[in-house]
């Protein structure tokens, strides 16, 4: 276990290192992009650009600006914004965090409930028109983007229907601390976790359908059922234990990416002012502190969701343990 | 002899498939006495496995189509409900398949899948379950059962996951055991360690067993009787004795004729049945086995039904005279096959 947390931390330097060089030279070598303009402002005189430069340590060798800006992140933690002057940009992702969160967290334990229902549906159902419905049903929900589908949420919840009994309970867009009112929480987040889950409670329900079919025909389901068990019982414990490795690993990853700043497009149509806004933002300004601390900030979700992932896997299949 | 403890009555299973109907059993009958060994020997797509899963209901195929009766204590199995035949499963009778490597699950540890089965049946605690996996590993041979208990399916060889299939199988004392090519997938000096075992256990217990295999070796040793199943069809049925020395079916003799011997001199060449079996979808009018039998006459296109021609018990499905046929297998097969065995 400990070699298994060492390897991983280095592993983890390792990839932050490579994505933050890269991120960094993509920036500067990137055409027409001066920092110090995007900070002044279009028509600044050469002189103020000059003190700009020097004020940001924009004229010092590239090397040097790059480990300045890896000492602002991670020791000093004092990284200024270039277009919002003045603001630190560690302390603004640690406060944009709990809104990503809250909507990652809640819209995973719904798409993994629909997920598990509408696969292991399916997969009973098999033979009936049932299936071939449910999984029209599932690859809708997988096409639907999630902006329009946000889009049309929000009309119908913001617009139409919101004098109605059904709707009204939708407050304004935009994201309340749990810590401040948990109701007005729940009620703002409620129809972007719908949202965002619909897409991947989609492909995860076609996934686990096809292992679930899969496992059926295993030598060991049958065994199982020669043991005489319920039928209910031998799909908890024999199929769907077994189709649950599949599941599993997809999962991490995507809940991984998701947090790590993939979930933008809710963020944006809802007005939650999470990581993926904030990623957002720094890239139409062209940000680069902002962009760089959203890219580490991602990077280090992704690689702790893979390690979680590995001892997930372990946990669920023994036979990659270690011995 | 009592009353039978298995009997199957004209059991037909069919399966439909695009290109028509597969007749994969067509018309089979045995019945199995209390303690009594059966062998059924047939080759590939014989039958043999769709016979003894459907005893078992373990055809969930709803392309499969069934007749006939399955009666097991007096109670047709065909006809009962999904609880009450998941009660007969493992208590009245359990199976053990032809592949130990992918018929336990690969995700328990071995003691949790025999306790399983114990608790899906009787109501004891989970430590007396776990104990009496410890003793069941121990009665098949699992040396340090206590610690293997706890061992995943994956951290055993090939015969030591079949001894578990067995554990797991005799776990609940039932009536009848079924051994689907239990020795197939395991090397040789395997194949008798496993056999040995199943001899052990049925004579200390009194179970009755049907044995599945393509091999007349393994039979020679263990069945009481065996039923030779061709085209799914019982072709010859009787006792051990009867079906070694006084083979009655031209495909008892291929088989009896294509076992290799060390104790002879060595053929040119092992001898084989000529050609293949015939389509399921396509059965011939006559005899199946006609298109392959050296000795075929005009009588043959008529199906040959399984009679007792010599007496004793002694069912064969072949139009030739006993007479003849005992001219003709004197040059075919080594009645000697039999005495090692006992």
């Amino acid at each position: 276990m400990l070699t298994f947390i060492i390897r991983r931390s280095l592993w983890t330097v390792l990839v932050l290192f490579v994505i933050t060089v890269l991120v960094f030279i993509i920036f500067f070598k990137t055409p027409g992009v001066d920092p110090a303009r995007a900070i002044a402002g279009r028509n600044s005189s050469p002189a103020i650009l000059a003190e700009i430069r020097a004020q940001f340590g924009l004229n010092k060798p590239l090397p040097v600006q790059y480990a300045l800006m890896m000492k602002k992140i991670f020791i000093s933690r004092d990284l200024v914004s270039y277009s919002n002057q003045g603001v630190r940009v560690v302390p603004e992702i640690a406060a944009a965090t709990p809104a990503t969160l809250s909507l990652v967290f809640g819209a995973a334990v719904l798409w993994v409930v629909m997920a598990i229902g509408i696969g292991v549906a399916a997969a009973l159902l098999r033979g009936t028109i049932l299936d071939p419905l449910l999984m029209i049903l599932a690859l809708i929900g997988v096409s639907a983007p999630v902006f329009w589908l946000g889009q049309v949420a929000n009309m119908i919840t913001q617009g139409g229907l919101h004098g109605t009994f059904l709707f009204s309970w939708v407050p304004p867009l935009g994201y309340t601390p749990l810590t401040q009112d948990p109701l007005l929480w729940f009620r703002g987040l409620v129809i972007p976790w719908i949202t965002l889950s619909i897409a991947y409670a989609g492909l995860y329900g076609r996934v686990l359908r096809a292992n679930l079919i899969e496992t059926q025909n295993e030598d060991f389901v049958r065994t199982a059922h020669a043991k005489g068990l319920t039928d209910g019982r031998v799909l908890r414990r024999h199929t769907l234990r077994t189709s649950m490795i599949t599941f599993a690993s997809l999962f991490g990853l995507d809940f991984g990416a998701l947090v790590a700043g993939s979930a933008l497009l809710t963020e944006v149509v809802f007005g939650i002012h999470g990581v993926g806004y904030l990623t957002y933002q720094a890239f139409t300004n062209l940000d680069l502190p902002t962009i760089m601390a959203t890219v580490v900030y991602g990077a280090f979700f992704i690689v702790l969701a893979n390690a979680i992932v590995d001892i997930v896997y372990a946990w669920l299949d023994p036979r990659i343990r270690p011995e | 002899m009592t009353e039978p403890l298995l009997e199957v009555r004209d059991l037909k299973v069919s399966f439909r498939t695009e290109d028509g109907l597969v007749r994969a059993v067509d018309g089979v009958s045995f019945s199995l006495s209390q303690g009594e060994t059966l062998g059924i020997v047939g080759e590939s797509g014989s039958g043999k496995s769709v016979t003894v899963m459907s005893v078992m209901r373990l055809i969930s195929d709803p392309n499969a189509r069934f007749e006939g009766e399955v009666l097991y204590k007096g109670r047709d199995l065909m006809t009962l409900s999904k609880d009450q035949i998941r009660e007969i499963r493992g208590t009245g009778i359990a199976m053990i398949f032809q592949d130990p490597m992918t018929s336990l699950n690969p995700v328990y540890r071995v003691g949790w899948q025999i306790a399983e089965q114990i608790r899906a049946h009787e109501q004891v605690s989970k430590q007396a379950a776990h104990a009496r996996a410890i003793e069941l590993l121990a009665a098949v041979g699992i040396p340090r059962p206590a610690e293997r208990v706890d061992s995943y399916p994956h951290q055993f060889s090939g015969g030591m996951r079949q001894r578990v299939m067995i554990a797991m199988a005799v776990s609940c004392n039932p009536d009848i055991l079924i051994a689907d090519e239990p020795t197939t997938a395991l090397d040789v000096t395997i194949q008798a360690q496993i056999l040995n075992l199943i001899k052990k256990l049925r004579n200390d217990f009194g179970t009755a067993v049907v044995l599945i295999t393509h091999d007349m070796g393994v039979v020679a040793d263990l069945a009481d009787r065996i039923a030779v199943m061709y085209a799914g069809r019982i072709v010859e049925q009787g006792s051990r004795r009867g079906v070694f020395y006084d083979a009655q079916h031209p495909y008892t003799w291929g088989l009896l004729g294509s076992i290799a011997r060390l104790d002879r001199p060595k053929p040119r060449r092992l001898s084989a049945i000529p050609g293949m079996p015939p389509s399921l979808l396509r059965l011939p009018p006559g005899c199946a086995f006609g298109d392959r039998c050296t000795h075929r006459f005009d009588l043959c296109d008529e199906r040959p039904p399984l009679l007792d021609r010599v007496g004793g018990g002694h069912l064969d499905a072949c139009h030739l005279e006993p007479k003849q046929k005992k001219e003709v297998r004197e040059t075919t097969i080594h009645p000697e096959l039999i005495e090692e065995a006992e």
